[in-house]
């Protein structure tokens, strides 16, 4: 009878490539890999200006030297937010949003291996960050320890909204697992008749590794955030010496997860630049089965450098020895895949529309972040850059120049076949040259702060540090305002205004998803194509 | 000034190349205005390698850095489609791409070498002539000197005032100290680092040590300082709300000097014991005004000048039922603090006639009008009779 039913179920539909469910429960029960992908592209973009919010208030306060707007404790919870907004919230969403869209589109899939997962990854997300942001308003206010709350600041010490944080970040860790599941049995199961291994567009590999990094680090991330829960409220002693545990054990563990954590948002953004490069220099990618080669050797290095972040906290010599190499280590496939991609310009044939601008300023400035992360991994010198403002150039330049960059890239690129429209050239251009300006008056400059003896995490400084941070902060207004024009230029297109644009997009542009029509199909690829 | 100019001549030649000569500009500028925007040289020998070790790495990075975006801004001038350029279609070269490979590993064996030698020469904190415990609290350190009967708290002297804006900043402001930590020239001084709540981290650029207190454990680092001087340092690890106002300062003094200083320093706490333990009976008066002095000091970052404190983090003290009502409980958690809490043993820090001027001072202040005098031999019974 059940067999009946199925057969019977809407017998038109797969003729009728735009039926879609109407109103509210079309976002709320989609198990559509193409609305999931929108709906955590946007919830993403929120998610970036409420932690830009955040980070003004930051700005604001250390335009000048003084206490001027917030209290010292405000300030701590708006670094700890920002922070984990940021991470959790606006750069590792987006690369689940573009994996959505993308991945079954490269790989010829009709859509996700497992769409109700999918549905339940991203609904669980808008709860996590209502619970998280409501810890603003509490009494005691929001957590306070920094995105890497450090014990026994997060535990004995900190305010009792750590609760809450704790379960926003469970709920996080949950979604992230399902969807990395959900990427990797896709990857596995859905690919086309002909997509081999060796095919797979670069994206679909980066995310592939991402998702195997997501899986072994979300536990370790939720165990820690337990013990901090348990320290707290339950009586046990994980980070408390008084109790027989170690206060250093907890940076062990959250480092196991933060440093993979770092390489899950870039890698994606690797995929991405590794895609557009080639389509506006006409040219193939270079050294396509190194890409891979290095993305897997990042993703194993990654787990046998988190030391790096710990060279104060007293390591045996040895240890910081390991770590050292290690880190020195991870930078070489990192310098592969630059090479690679200079190389892939190299006697190609460029043209520079948005999506190859915000490349071509990844590769720099990524690059930049790189380097000075080579210089952090001298563990001699790291003494003096460690917890300073040189750190926070460092992470800004390979996480905002770096993954948000990359996804911008990836936004503009992909646009047209989303919407069918093309985004206003002129718009995206300025909106290009003002970030572009602005960021690196925001971040350059920390560089030079930072070196100088400027300490991270603190509402208030000496006074020889008044220039530079005035300027950062003039840089830093700048650089939130002028992505108000990437809304805006996104938000045309969603609504339908601008050229129409053709199915391949870019004259250069080579894979499945420039084979169907633009906008993409509600359903797409539902009998596979053959790839050759 | 000589060298703003030759490095402006000097970045000139480069301009050419757009963004190497920026970088190359920026460096220079760097290079010339030292202390403001560069890693500090030091004063010690350790030091001086940290540096030369930083500036090669970074002079490495600005090769690599010239090499690689030079070629990319060759390619994007030269291959551009408006150019009439023709996409080659080569993919791939096991040649190249093997050279790219190995070339960055020997520069980084190269610079691993005198890194690794740098990183065990700090770490060898052995031999030492003369050691001092180091103990992180919030947001002030101790200094507790094991060869000699000497120890007391360094916190920040830059006033309220200035912060909150209501004063002209000083030079110094949040540098300064009220007590620096004391060392002489040309001994090696050995730290032992540890906390006792969260965890710092103590930073005297000047030496290049930063090294993190950690409660319930201890760490070592060591210094040699040859130039007596003033060095200002600061926490370096988020440890709560006053974080940003919890500088290290070090005063280096030559032998004699440091000798005459700590001479000087045992007499002075000697005498301190006994006048405390000689305290007399204080009038209302005069507690009231040692105990709202000695409130600003020591309670009014936690529980603000208003005695408010912060709700859900530091309790008020204006009404609140053990100020206002239970004397002996109220004198327990000032002398002994709260363990697992920010509030720590004062008994530690401050006399019993501070103490007791506090004590008296939260009584009275902000309406709670209690009318309560605690004396100093009241806060010295509660000490004898432990906690
Ligand atoms: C060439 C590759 C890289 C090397 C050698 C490197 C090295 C380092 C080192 C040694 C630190 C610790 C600095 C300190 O706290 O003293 C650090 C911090 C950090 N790095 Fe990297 N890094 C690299 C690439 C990246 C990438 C690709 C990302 C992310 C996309 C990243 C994100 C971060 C973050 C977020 C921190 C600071 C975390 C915190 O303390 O809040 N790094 N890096
Ligand atoms: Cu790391």
């Amino acid at each position: 009878m059940s067999t009946e039913q199925t057969g019977a179920l809407h017998p038109g539909e797969h003729l009728d490539h735009e039926h879609k469910p109407r109103g509210i429960t079309r976002w709320l029960y989609s198990t559509n890999h193409k609305d999931i992908g929108t709906l955590y592209l946007l919830f993403s973009l929120a998610m970036l200006f409420i932690g830009g919010s955040l980070a003004m208030v930051i700005r604001a306060e250390l335009f000048q030297p003084g206490l001027q707007f917030v209290d010292p404790h405000f300030f701590n919870q708006m670094t700890t937010v920002h922070g984990l907004v940021m991470v959790f919230g606006a750069v590792m969403p987006a690369f689940v949003g573009l994996a959505n869209w993308m991945v079954p589109l490269m790989i010829g899939a009709p859509d996700m291996a497992l769409p109700r997962v999918n549905n339940w990854s991203f609904w669980i997300l808008p709860c996590a960050f209502a619970i998280l942001l409501s810890t603003l308003f509490m009494e005691g206010g929001a957590p306070a320890a920094g995105w890497t709350f450090y014990a026994p600041l997060s535990t004995t010490y900190s305010s009792d909204s750590t609760a809450f944080f704790v379960l926003a970040v469970h709920l996080m860790g949950v979604s992230s697992i399902m969807g990395a599941i959900n990427i990797i049995v896709t990857i596995f199961n859905m690919r086309a008749p002909g997509m081999t291994w060796m095919k797979l567009p670069l994206f679909v590999w980066t995310w592939l590794i991402t998702a195997f990094l997501l899986i072994a680090v979300m536990p370790v991330l939720a165990g820690v955030v337990t013990m901090v829960l348990t320290d707290k409220y339950f009586g046990t002693s994980f980070f408390d010496a008084a109790g027989g545990g170690d206060p250093v054990m907890f940076q062990h563990i959250f480092w196991f997860f933060g440093h993979p954590e770092v390489y899950i948002m870039i890698l994606p953004a690797f995929g991405i630049i590794s895609a557009i490069i080639p389509t506006f220099a006409r040219k193939p990618l270079f050294g396509y089965e190194s890409m891979v080669v290095a993305t897997a050797s990042i993703a194993i290095l990654s787990f046998l450098v988190w030391g790096h972040h710990m060279f104060t906290v007293g390591m045996p010599v040895a240890a910081e020895l390991f770590f050292m190499y290690a880190t020195m280590l991870i930078a070489v496939p990192t310098g592969v895949k630059v090479f690679n991609w200079v190389a892939t310009m190299w006697r190609g044939s460029m043209t520079f529309e948005v999506p190859m601008m915000f490349a071509l300023a990844f590769i720099v400035l990524f690059t930049i972040g790189g380097l000075s992360g080579l210089m952090l991994a001298i563990t001699p010198a790291d003494f003096q850059y460690q917890d300073t403002y040189f750190v926070v150039a460092h992470f800004h330049y390979v996480l905002v120049t770096g993954a948000v960059f990359g996804i911008i890239a990836g936004v503009y690129y992909w646009l047209p076949k989303w919407t069918g429209v093309m985004y206003s050239e002129r718009l995206a251009q300025t909106h290009f040259w003002c970030s572009l300006v602005s960021v690196n008056i925001l971040f350059f400059p920390m560089h030079f702060v930072g070196l100088a003896g400027m300490p991270r995490r603190i509402p208030d400084y000496a006074l020889q540090f008044a220039d530079l941070n005035a300027l950062m902060s003039i840089g830093g207004l700048l650089f939130g305002l002028s992505q108000l024009l990437f809304v805006w230029g996104v938000v045309r297109c969603m609504r339908g205004v601008g050229d129409k644009a053709s199915d391949r997009v870019w004259e250069g542009a080579q894979g499945l998803e420039w084979e169907i029509p633009s906008p993409a199909p509600y359903h797409t690829f539902e009998t596979p194509p053959v790839v050759k | 000034m000589r060298h703003h100019i030759l490095s402006a001549l000097y970045s000139a030649r480069y301009s050419r190349l757009c963004l190497g000569g920026l970088f190359m500009f920026l460096c220079q500028a760097a290079i010339a205005q030292e202390s403001r925007y560069n890693m500090t040289r030091g004063v010690t020998e350790i030091s001086q390698r940290v540096y030369g070790l930083h500036m090669t790495i970074f002079y490495i990075c600005v090769v690599i850095a010239i090499i690689v975006f030079g070629l990319m801004f060759w390619s994007i001038v030269r291959h551009r489609k408006s150019a009439g350029a023709v996409p080659a279609q080569f993919h791939g070269s096991m040649k190249i791409e093997l050279l790219w490979t190995a070339i960055p590993v020997v520069i980084l064996v190269v610079m691993a070498i005198p890194a690794t030698q740098a990183l065990i020469a700090m770490e060898d904190a052995s031999e030492s002539d003369l050691t001092v415990l180091v103990t992180g609290s919030q947001w002030k350190w101790h200094y507790k000197y094991l060869d000699y009967p000497i120890e007391y708290f360094s916190v920040l002297a830059t006033p309220r005032a200035q912060i909150s804006n209501e004063a002209e900043k000083d030079a110094l402001y949040l540098l300064e100290v009220d007590k620096p930590l004391v060392i002489p020239t040309g001994k090696k001084v050995r730290f032992l680092l540890t906390a006792d709540d969260v965890i710092h981290s103590w930073w005297v650029p000047d030496f290049a040590i930063k090294k993190d207190a950690i409660p319930g454990f201890i760490n070592e680092t060591w210094t040699r300082v040859d130039k007596p001087g003033l060095y200002y340092g600061k926490c370096a690890e988020l440890c709560g709300r006053d974080h940003g106002f919890m500088p290290v300062a070090v005063e280096v003094k030559s032998e004699a000097d440091f000798e005459a200083w700590a001479a000087e320093q045992v007499a002075l706490q000697e005498a301190a014991r006994t006048a405390d333990a000689a305290a007399t009976p204080m009038s209302m008066d005069e507690l009231m005004t040692l105990g709202e002095k000695v409130y600003g000091t020591a309670c009014a970052v936690c529980h603000q000048a208003s005695g408010e404190g912060l709700p859900g983090v530091f309790p008020g003290l204006k009404g609140s039922a053990m100020v206002t009502a239970d004397i002996p409980g109220h004198i327990r958690i000032v002398v002994f603090g709260k363990a697992g809490t920010a509030m720590q043993a004062f008994a530690r820090q401050l006399s019993t006639s501070e103490l007791a001027a506090v004590i008296t001072y939260e009584r009275n202040a902000w309406g709670n009008d209690t009318g309560d005098m605690v004396q100093p031999a009241d806060v010295a019974a509660a000490i004898q009779g432990g906690e």
